[in-house]
């Protein structure tokens, strides 16, 4: 679906008409990722998830820069390997948690004690060796643990990731309600989007404030209706096929002889980075 | 199934619906209906938008249960006791299939595999059997190359198919098709048609809504009109597409402009026959 370009200064609705078809683009760019043939694309879920975590927690708990460093170089590398695009992270990883994790670490260097590297001319405020430290690993460990998280979503299709979570015990109606969930998203998201959609079509000029807030009440209000609707058609739906409150669900992974190499390249790594960091 | 008469013996009805009345809070959806599927027929309720076709068929996959009357299946009463029974249960849920109008509302599973194995893994077939029947049943309705996609990312037609698959994976004796060709293009609404076309000859009880008269004839071997919550009719599809006075009484039949090459535009009566 393209966005297509609507030229000049944008008004409510498109804004948020474009936001809805930027979400259905993500998702339609992540289910192309993970059906490309790339190295943890070729992984068995479980053995992905499993691995994935193994590098997360030495990166979480590790207390040295290189180490860290280390496991977001193996992410980026995978990454390569695995062709997810470069600059699909920057955008919707890296730029994003630096942001976000910035704002959080900000206080750490004036607040932190310790040795005064610097002095802020005007406030006076001082920037002390061990707070740059302690926000540099914070953004550090954020980076690495989120480029391998997305990572894991990018190269695998929703549903596997569900079925993997079962590895970890998750509980099957947990992870039905999820999948359930992520398959409904899609189909209110694309209400929404009709319904702004129309609206648009009907009318000319910008809103004021005013009629911007009676549309976006309005539209979530037919749309809370909507999913009533649609979630006591679901559940008879469910009920016309024999559900009685269990769920059940088949597992078709398989772990080959890669997946099993994979697993201890991923062990190995882990192992050393707990080794090194700590 | 049998009980003597004096002609030999008459099949106990598969749904033998008997005075049912059904409210939605105000609004009565069905008024005192009583009617009797016979096993093996392709039975198609016949009735304009909100005449009442799509509850009875949620009664009679015992979704929901009547205010008054009753609902018998195979000669068992079909009550929400029954229902939550085990036994009756689970042997009505394998026996019985509902394909909604809405497919959306249908699929709510991550994939289409996923979806067809929703009803076997339900009704505890063990998995080589699950697995099985999903292979045969994809490949019966030619969906194979669809078994890994999200059903977000299906055309309307595909959606139905779909849909369709899911229910027929368990075999059903009994099926119960609400709207089946609603919003088709013409391709998907043909293979539908081709489907329930294949299905005569009573291996299988199949009830259908709809209000397309085009089809009716192709699908159904007994025909009942649906009007404002009653059955005003009941007979052959051709007794029944014949009566002109009563499908125009139903909203079933319906006059509207037509411009001809010469210029001329006129108001009829008109069925749309489909293409031979």
């Amino acid at each position: 679906m393209a966005t297509g370009n609507h030229g000049g200064k944008r008004g409510f609705l498109e804004r948020t008409t474009a936001s809805f078809v930027d979400a259905l683009e993500h998702a339609f760019y992540a289910e192309q990722t993970a059906r490309a043939d790339g190295l943890l694309q070729r992984l068995d879920a479980r053995v992905k998830l499993v691995g994935i975590l193994a590098l997360i927690l030495p990166a979480a708990a590790g207390r040295r820069f290189a180490v860290i460093g280390g496991l977001f170089a193996v992410a980026v590398v995978l990454a390569a390997l695995s062709h997810v695009s470069f600059s699909v992270l920057l955008k919707r990883v890296w730029i994003a948690v630096l942001l976000f994790t910035g704002v959080i670490a900000l206080p750490a260097p004036f607040v932190t004690p310790g040795q005064v590297v610097y002095h802020l001319p005007w406030l006076g405020w001082t920037v002390t060796s061990q707070g740059l430290t302690s926000a540099g690993y914070l953004v550090l460990r954020a980076e690495t643990a989120a480029t391998l998280c997305v990572l894991l979503v990018l190269t695998t299709p929703w549903n596997h990731v569900l079925k993997a979570l079962r590895v970890l015990r998750v509980p099957a109606v947990l992870v039905t309600i999820l999948g359930m969930t992520y398959r409904y998203l899609f189909l209110v998201l694309q209400s929404a989007h009709d319904m702004f959609e129309s609206r648009r079509s009907r009318m000319v000029g910008e809103l004021t404030g005013r009629e911007r807030r009676r549309v976006a009440a309005a539209s979530a209000g037919v749309l809370m209706s909507k999913t009533f609707d649609i979630s006591s058609e679901v559940y008879l739906a469910m009920q016309s096929r024999g559900y009685r409150g269990d769920v059940s669900i088949l597992d078709e992974f398989q772990v080959r002889r890669f997946d099993w190499i994979m697993l201890a390249g991923f062990s190995l790594i882990s192992a050393a980075a707990f080794w090194l960091g700590r | 199934m049998s009980t003597t008469h004096s002609n030999g013996p008459v099949p106990i009805p598969v749904f033998d619906v008997c005075d049912v009345t059904y409210r939605y809070r105000e609004v009565m959806a069905l008024n005192h209906l009583s009617l009797a599927v016979k096993p093996g027929r392709r039975v198609v309720l016949l009735g304009a938008n909100g005449s009442g076709k799509s509850t009875l068929l949620r009664i009679l996959n015992g979704l929901c249960f009547p205010n008054q009357g009753t609902v018998r299946f195979c000669g068992k009463p079909l009550t929400e006791e029954n229902i939550q029974n085990d036994g009756f249960g689970l042997d009505f849920r394998r026996r019985v299939g509902l394909v909604f109008q809405n497919p959306d509302v249908q699929l709510f599973s991550p994939t289409v595999f996923d979806e067809v194995a929703f009803g076997p893994l339900q009704l505890r077939w063990p998995e080589d059997q699950v697995r099985r029947r999903i292979e045969e049943t994809l490949g019966m309705m030619e969906i194979t190359h669809l078994k890994e996609r999200s059903p977000h990312h299906l055309s309307m037609g595909e959606k139905k198919r779909v849909a369709l698959a899911s229910v027929l994976v368990l075999d059903p004796e009994i099926l119960l098709l609400d709207e089946p060709t609603a919003a088709l293009d013409p391709k998907s609404a043909s293979h539908m048609i081709d489907f329930l076309v294949r299905a005569r000859g009573g291996s299988k009880t199949i009830v259908t809504t709809t209000h397309d008269l085009d089809i009716t004839e192709d699908i159904a071997d007994d025909c009942f009109v649906f009007h404002e919550g009653r059955i005003v009719a009941g007979g052959p599809p051709a007794q029944i597409l014949g009566d002109v006075p009563l499908l125009k009484r139903t909203n079933l039949l319906h006059s509207h402009l037509h411009a001809h090459k010469s210029g001329e535009v006129h108001t009829h009566s008109h069925l749309h026959p489909h293409e031979h």
